[in-house]
């Protein structure tokens, strides 16, 4: 795989920034009660759906889980549409059906985030049996927690897409906690990659901090299976520096030095002194999270301004127009 | 016209729905050259080959779960379960994924899954093979569940079933597999929702299900000598259900009785009471009542199996009380 040029390293950077800038502005508007339900963030883990995402085209397809605010700005919804979406507006991703655990866009291959944990796995390689079976080069990803890991979606899923040899990329975001219980208490294995051993599957692990690794291990899988060459597990270490949702405690369960660690590493700066370490200049990076800010800033100026759903919808799209 | 076994009118469905339709693919355990335990994909392998025709391992959540994400995808997945008792394996990726990503989605992401099974008490089958299910998943929005009782309404259901973009359960009552029937050659498809009125009458009007329609036309014939006129009604689909036809039939007999083969408690009998109650009460000339199998799991020895589920002189004999009264 070629590395990155220009184009995607700031990319790369200008995606991580949407995330971060809107990420920090959904923990506002949460804390002015402007979202009424649950408001899980991505805070320190934007290098992953970052970097996966930059390999995807629209016709992909891709699956994910309650922590999904990331996947879905990385895959392509707006960002005002997934504000509209938390505060609860008609204009939102899933026209207020869904809120922050339920983004639906299936026109940019977001094709939805689930509050149950493990069907992503499923559904991922379903898109890669149709992907399969249609003659496509297209791949199905899942994006899912170390929670899911012990789940029995992902023993079914991963024997299921590896039988088949289907072309789908397991993402495991091993942020070391499911909730608030550790990964190192629910199973007696830390690792999630070498269980790719039990399935005949490649397994590799990756700094899930790192947008330049994760960009490169992401890549070199998604070209394996658009060839052909089947489903690739990847597990990305990494850490969410918030509390698991909104209004809950950030530590207690973890201590604040550990959380302070992880801030240390937070992907963002780290990927900008990178950029500066190639020559970037600050300013052309400055200017690119000015224009991220302003987007946000749009975006929940969108949200505010756009109208509540009409409850005489309520009963829409619960079957098909097909007819039966 | 020629006659067809219930089991070869389905396979006819879906043979000629998958020569249709390249997108159409089955998943199940022994369907591919095995062609099924209940030869619903018999010489469908050798025409359609691995992908379309794939056994799968034996991890229903797993596939139930893929399937979805394959009806999201452009595809349309069949999944014969073989005995239906097994969808509870994937029942969380049912309710919680397939009944509602239309709605999730706004209409945006489709979900034409049909998912089939043998359901029904019988046979010995025992407790993990006699399962029936259906009224759990007219239950809950987003479902369409067809109860075929003849080779005709097999082939009819299945083919609007493979054609809708709804996840569709299509059920097969075990006991009725080799019943024979007329079926013509030409195209034809049953709409979801219809009811069909088996047999007209107008002393009292019975709605069965699955099997329970044959039970009750057998009950039928030995009331006619007894001089009662029975209106049977098959619902066919249980969701939709098709009140209208029922209640039309109540306006004319003023007497419902209801013959369900699973439980009473929050049953399709319960249903069909409670609608035709709230919509037809002024009709009625007597309190609806129901015959329905006992609300236990189902036992493995004869004698205890025939006590679980109604038998046609108990049938019989609900349909003289309620003429009676």
């Amino acid at each position: 795989m070629n590395a990155p040029n220009k184009e995607v390293l700031l990319s790369l950077y200008r995606q991580m920034l949407v995330i971060r800038r809107c990420e920090e502005q959904l923990a506002r508007s949460y804390q002015a009660g402007l979202i009424p339900g649950a408001c899980h963030t991505y805070v320190g883990e934007e290098a992953i759906a970052t970097g996966v995402c930059a390999h995807l085209r629209h016709e992909d397809a891709v699956f994910s889980t309650h922590r999904g605010h990331g996947h879905a700005l990385a895959k392509g919804v707006p960002p005002r549409q997934v504000v509209a979406e938390l505060y609860g507006k008609s204009t939102g991703c899933s026209q207020g059906r869904g809120g922050s655990m339920h983004l639906f866009s299936p026109e940019v291959g977001m094709m939805g985030t689930s509050g149950i944990v493990g069907p992503c796995i499923l559904q991922a390689t379903g898109a890669g049996y149709s992907f399969k079976l249609l003659k496509t080069d297209r791949v199905g990803v899942a994006f899912f927690g170390d929670g899911a890991v012990n789940n029995g979606a992902f023993h079914e899923g991963l024997n299921l897409a590896t039988i088949f040899n289907l072309p789908v990329l397991f993402v495991c975001e091993n942020n070391q906690y499911a909730t608030e219980v550790p990964f190192t208490y629910s199973s007696k294995n830390s690792e999630v990659a070498n269980r790719a051993a039990a399935y005949n599957l490649p397994g590799v692990a990756v700094d899930g901090n790192e947008v330049l690794a994760v960009y490169r291990v992401a890549g070199e899988a998604i070209e394996r299976a658009r060839k052909g060459g089947g489903p690739t597990l990847m597990e990305c270490r990494t850490y969410r520096t918030r509390a698991h949702a909104e209004g809950m405690r950030e530590a207690g369960y973890r201590s604040i030095e550990e959380i302070e660690s992880w801030k240390a590493r937070d992907p963002i700066p780290a990927f900008r002194k990178q950029l500066l370490a190639r020559g970037y200049r600050a300013g052309e990076l400055d200017r690119i999270d000015e224009e991220v800010k302003a987007q946000i800033q749009e975006a929940v100026e969108f949200a505010e301004q756009s109208p509540w759903p009409d409850p005489s919808t309520l009963m829409d799209h619960i079957y098909s127009r097909s007819g039966a | 016209m020629r006659e067809l076994t219930f089991t070869a009118a389905a396979r006819e469905a879906l043979a000629e729905e998958m020569a249709q339709n390249p997108a159409i693919f089955v998943v199940g355990q022994g369907i591919g050259k095995r062609g099924g335990n209940f030869n619903t994909t018999t010489g469908l392998y050798e025409l359609y080959g691995q992908e379309r025709l794939a056994d799968v391992p034996i991890s229903e959540r797993g596939f139930v779960g893929m399937c979805a994400g394959a009806a999201m995808t452009g595809t349309r997945p069949v999944v014969d379960f073989m005995f239906l008792d097994f969808i509870l394996d994937g029942f969380g990726e049912l309710v919680n994924q397939v009944a509602k990503m239309q709605y999730m989605s706004s209409g945006r992401l489709k979900m034409p899954l049909l998912l089939r099974g043998c359901i029904g008490v019988g046979g010995a089958s025992a407790t993990h093979h006699s399962g029936n299910y259906y009224p759990i998943f007219a239950h809950l929005p987003g479902f369409r569940v067809a109860l075929p009782t003849n080779p005709y309404d097999a082939k009819g259901l299945l083919k609007t079933a493979l054609r809708t973009d709804d996840p569709v359960l299509f059920l097969e009552h075990k006991s009725l597999l080799n019943t024979k029937g007329p079926v013509p050659e030409e195209e034809y498809t049953i709409p979801f929702g219809q009811a069909a009125v088996v047999r007209q009458g107008t002393a009292v009007t019975v709605v069965a299900f699955a099997l329970m329609v044959r039970k009750t036309l057998e009950a039928c014939e030995q009331l006619e000598k007894e001089g009662i006129s029975v209106e049977l009604i098959d619902p066919r689909t249980v969701a939709p259900l098709d009140v209208d036809t029922i209640l039309e039939s109540v306006r004319k007999t003023g007497r419902l009785l209801v013959v369900d083969e699973t439980f009473g408690p929050c049953g399709m009998g319960s249903e069909v009471a409670a609608q035709i109650m709230e919509k037809g009460f002024d009709e009625l000339d007597a309190p609806v009542r129901r015959v329905y199998g006992a609300h236990t799991p189902i036992p493995y020895s004869a004698p205890l199996e025939q006590a679980a589920v109604p038998q046609v002189p108990q049938i019989a004999q609900a349909i003289r009380d309620l003429v009676a009264e």
